[in-house]
């Protein structure tokens, strides 16, 4: 239960412990690493985006000098039925190459200009075939089918189809309840194929030794996920493989899978030495994991007075060249926050010829609330309701259940409903040409698998060992929960991220839930030490372990006990732990349940040039639960960058594919992520309505921020020119087309 | 490939090393293109003449008559410069869009010409206040006039082992100034979808004595739009609209990733009205 106490730590702000390594340049990210004897590996990627690779020549790169290593798929193991084909596929191109950039084959060599140059010497004969490159191009009864082997799961069967999976969830009768209600709007919307657009490209270095074991540094977002794919896709025993994590400059979910990890320990193997491999952003772009274009077809039904009756929602997700987009947390999340008798929800999962998509933030959300979230926002307008009322009215509480099934516990949405509507922000004036829009979002938050070690050392300060690369400030936050637990100064404690061979199992840093669960394993491994230090105590007192209590890094007669010692500090007891039984180490581990939903509603005022489409977002405050804030920083980092990427999905961000499938913006001059200036402030509120599951009331963070943005401009937009874009990114052309368009009728 | 690099101390010296070695040399200013194109393998020059060690191309002069800016100078340096900033505030509101703030510290006016992109800002910006290209190669100087310089994309009249030395612009004469705008969709780092630079000269009754526009990214070079309707009126609303008309008719844009042809064509006259509008303004507080 989450305890309700006077914090001296938790909701404080120290600086983070890593922080002075980061701004003073010494911080090591993925591609500082090198190792004496290392060679350089390069990956040849294909030139078209869907062909049969009919054969692969290596021979004269093979002999050129200085080249050490050539590999392709051939050098990969076959996987068994069930196993990592697609992953191995998506690394190394087996049969055919699947998107433009695929790999289809690689290079170590002694230096990366002799790795490029042996890469042209690489002949392969390809037999192009038709590119799939949208969803109706997916769809068509014509289609080129990517595998035609795959049958799509959840459907009866289809034959060969480009449909990888169908999910559904339904309550009630919505098409009988359509009937009764007063208003049903019945829209649709779409989104295209954008970039997490992390700074750091991939990199790693790997040292395959002599007796096959493997040696992995690389900036990762999870590395016990590198070493198991990589051995998965290796053919290798888990324990064969070590993974050091860099510090990481940016993954957004990017960073959960591997794409250079296996072919350069691959490479290694084949030459013996250590292999390094850095992307460039060229080949990030067009060879590393997006997130899913889609296309969405909502229908909800209201009455009069704005009570939501029935919805039915279609999704469509473009999945990249493999089987797997977020389609079914999109069809999870695009009803989860209104309450809803009658409900239908179906998606279906898409291969298409472009790169595989990878989790991006909140996966799948953010597609799902754009449409939701402008549909009530059209009828909020419709039915002349303030759109927060509207939603205030149709929200879920805990008690009521998820499309999904499970019902809710406690949950903070209508208090960030009811935030936003006391901001100063939402009754501003606004001028001409600018508009305002509200969104909400919600997010699952996730649990996971995490361990924790923490060490004290023999002066009563405190070591604190996970498993999670630090990517949005958990050291801080980990170290704040060990200093609160055994009452120490919080830069007294160090924390640590270590390897997979020192941190015992943690899942990836994703799906919000570092410092939910990572950090309630720190929470009980100082717990154990706490025991034991009152344990101790009671041993230098020769007293009952029940006599002594905890408190505020202290062990002391529990009150009534008719003991009369002073107070033995954690560093007192810490002196003498070589004559109380030696060190004082804690240790835990759980798979947290319990993870609690994110709820945020943002504020978006934006100024629309009329004469040029261009949108000026003008002002914009998120608003969001965040369980309770361990470290308020960087809960407020994590909403301001959430909503700076989605207001960058919403604004400009596309892939731009010609005709052969070849993308035409793979650079961040003309992958339009906005820049600093382009922004106003991010403005944040904190909501704390506290997860009741967790020791310290947290609730996951990351994630949420991006989900209400894509709604919230377009509703601003909608508010400032009078057009509704349904249709992402509301680029100036785009708009300004529209805006003609309705000035014309 | 063995590559070399050179830094000539003199400009013949430079004309000498890019006579004799032709296409396999590449001279070198502050590299935020070259750079960037050999990264790309775009390009493989075997030798980089280095022009910064040259004084000529890194100098500024404010004469009494006219302007001569290095050709290598660095935009940053040009900004800091507030007599050059109050001469011509439409060609530094160019200079000031070519990349970020550490990129200035490299990028130069002659750089940005000479790499030939139909959508550079500094292209427009120097048409309208008639800068004359400076060109030292092995056959002696020239000058021809920025509009002639550029030839097509990527391309200029530089010949085989010219340099483009300084760029000489006539001090403006009373109640004249410039200004430049450029249509992105972000605020910076960006590249134009269309630039437009104006000029405009005023008679003592605030009427049109002159009035040029040139428009960028939105041809294979710089172009110039036939302002003459305005001249002897007032720069008022309906004169602006007909500039933006005919910026709009005069404009060639290709569709491409950054545009497409209908979007470019309406900005065209947008920005032509507004660009006008600001150096008619500037004009009329220099009476």
């Amino acid at each position: 239960m989450a305890e309700d106490r006077k914090y001296r730590w938790v909701g404080t702000r120290p600086i983070r412990h890593d922080g002075v390594d980061k701004v003073t340049g010494r911080a090591n990210y993925g591609a500082d690493f090198a190792l004496p004897g290392m060679l350089w590996g390069k990956i040849l990627r294909s030139p078209h985006a869907h062909a049969r690779i009919l054969r692969i020549d290596t021979s004269r790169a093979e002999a050129m000098e200085g080249v050490k290593a050539v590999a392709t798929a051939a050098d990969l193991p076959e996987q068994r039925p069930g196993g990592a084909t697609d992953l191995s596929n998506n690394i190394l191109a087996r049969d055919k190459v699947l998107y433009h950039g695929h790999a289809v084959a690689a290079v170590a060599a002694i230096t990366a200009e002799i790795a490029a140059q042996a890469l042209d010497e690489i002949e392969i004969e390809y037999e192009a075939l038709a590119p799939v490159l949208s969803l109706d191009a997916a769809l068509a009864d014509d289609a080129p089918i990517l595998d035609t082997a795959r049958r799509a799961r959840g459907m009866d069967d289809t034959g060969p189809t480009n449909i990888a999976a169908r999910v559904d969830f339904s309550r009630g009768e919505p098409d009988q309840a359509f009937a009764s209600c007063d208003v049903v709007l019945e829209r649709s919307y779409e989104t295209q194929t954008v970039h997490q657009g992390y700074i750091e490209p991939h990199a790693c270095v790997a040292d395959t030794k002599a007796d096959g074991l493997v040696e992995i540094w690389c900036s990762t977002q999870g590395t016990f996920t590198v070493r198991s794919l990589t051995a998965d896709v290796l053919g290798l025993d888990k324990s064969r493989v070590k993974v050091t994590p860099s510090e990481i400059g940016g993954g957004f979910g990017g960073k959960t899978t591997v794409y250079l990890e296996p072919v350069a320990a691959l490479l290694s193997r084949q030459s013996g030495r250590p292999v390094k491999m850095v992307m460039s952003r060229d080949e990030v772009f067009r060879a590393t994991g997006p997130a899913a274009a889609s296309r969405i077809e909502l229908k909800v039904g209201a009455t009069q007075q704005g009570q939501l009756v029935a919805a039915t929602a279609r999704l469509w997700m473009e999945a990249g060249a493999f089987p797997g987009s977020p389609v079914q947390a999109a069809a999870m999340t695009i009803l989860a926050p209104y309450k809803l008798d009658h409900l239908f929800i179906e998606g279906f999962d898409v291969v298409v010829t472009k790169p595989k998509v990878a989790a991006y933030r909140a996966p799948g959300a953010p597609q799902a609330a754009f449409a939701m979230e402008s549909l009530l926002d059209e009828l909020a307008q419709q039915l002349k309701i303030d759109p927060i009322d509207l939603r205030l009215a149709n929200a879920v509480a805990a008690g009521d259940q998820l499309p999904y099934g499970p019902r809710y516990k406690t949950i903070g949405m209508k208090e960030t409903l009811e935030a936003a509507r006391d901001h100063p922000h939402y009754s501003a004036p606004l001028g001409e040409n600018q508009g305002r829009g509200i969104a909400l979002g919600f997010w699952f938050n996730n649990g996971l698998n995490s361990s924790a070690e923490v060490y004290l050392t023999e002066d009563g300060t405190a070591v604190v060992v996970t498993g999670n690369p630090d990517i949005g400030g958990s050291r801080a936050s980990m170290a704040i929960l060990c200093a609160e637990e055994l009452g120490i100064d919080v830069m007294k404690v160090r924390p640590i991220v270590a390897d997979t061979e020192t941190a015992g199992y943690t899942d990836v840093t994703g799906g919000s839930r570092v410092t939910f669960a990572t950090g309630w394993a720190v929470v009980n491994a100082c717990r154990v030490i706490i025991e034991d230090l009152r344990r101790r105590a009671a041993q230098i007192w020769e007293c009952d372990l029940e006599q002594v209590a905890f408190d505020d890094g202290r062990c002391l007669p529990v009150e009534g006990s008719g003991l009369s010692h002073d107070p033995l500090s954690v560093a007192e007891i810490a002196r003498k732990m070589g004559s109380t039984g030696g060190p004082i180490n804690g240790q835990a581990q759980l798979s947290a349940r319990g993870a609690g939903p994110g709820f945020a509603t943002h504020l978006c005022d934006v100024e629309v040039d009329p004469e040029t489409g261009h949108v000026d977002v003008i002002r914009y405050t998120a608003i969001q639960d965040a369980g309770r804030a361990i470290h308020p920083a960087y809960v407020e980092g994590q909403m301001q960058g959430g909503a700076v990427q989605g207001i960058g999905w919403a604004l400009n961000e596309e892939y731009l594919f010609d005709d052969e499938g070849r993308m035409e913006n793979a650079s961040f001059l003309d992958y339009r992520m906005p820049v600093a200036s382009d922004l106003p402030m991010i403005d944040t509120v904190i909501v704390e309505v506290p997860n009741p599951i967790h020791p310290y009331g947290v609730r996951g963070v990351g994630e949420t921020p991006i989900v209400p943005p894509l709604a919230a401009v377009a509703n601003a937009v909608k508010h400032a020119s009078g057009v509704r874009m349904q249709s992402l990114p509301i680029s100036p052309p785009r708009l300004l087309a529209a805006l003609q368009e309705q000035a014309a009728e | 490939m063995q590559r070399s690099f050179e830094r000539p101390q003199t400009l013949e010296q430079a004309i000498g090393l890019l006579e004799k070695h032709g296409d396999a040399a590449r001279p070198l200013a502050g590299g935020t293109d070259l750079l960037v194109q050999m990264r790309a393998g775009l390009l493989r020059p075997a030798v980089l003449v280095d022009l910064k060690g040259i004084e000529e191309l890194m100098s500024l002069e404010l004469g009494a008559d006219e302007v001569v800016i290095g050709a290598a100078h660095s935009t940053a340096s040009l900004r800091e410069n507030a007599d050059l900033v109050a001469l011509f505030p439409g060609l530094l509101e160019a200079a000031e869009l070519i990349g970020s703030e550490q990129i200035q510290g490299r990028a130069s006016l002659g750089g940005n010409l000479c790499n030939g992109s139909p959508a550079a800002d500094t292209g427009p910006a120097l048409a309208v206040v008639q800068a004359v290209c400076e060109i030292a190669g092995p056959n002696g100087r020239r000058t021809l006039p920025v509009a002639e310089f550029l030839t097509g994309p990527g391309a200029t009249a530089l010949g085989v082992g010219e340099i483009l030395v300084s760029l000489r612009i006539s001090r403006p004469p009373a109640r004249a100034a410039d200004a430049y705008l450029r249509f992105i969709p972000r605020t910076e780092m960006d590249i134009a979808v269309v630039g437009a630079g104006a000029w405009v000269r005023l008679e003592a009754d605030g009427s049109c004595a002159e009035a040029r526009l040139s428009l960028g990214a939105v041809g294979p070079t710089v172009l110039p739009v036939a302002l003459d309707a305005l001249v002897g009126g007032p720069i008022d609303d309906a004169a602006l609209a007909t500039a933006g008309e005919a910026a709009s008719a005069a404009a060639r844009p290709i569709d491409d990733k950054r545009g497409t042809i209908a979007y470019r064509r309406q900005v065209s006259g947008v920005l032509a009205r507004r660009a006008l509008r600001i150096a008619a303004d500037r004009a009329a507080q220099r009476s």
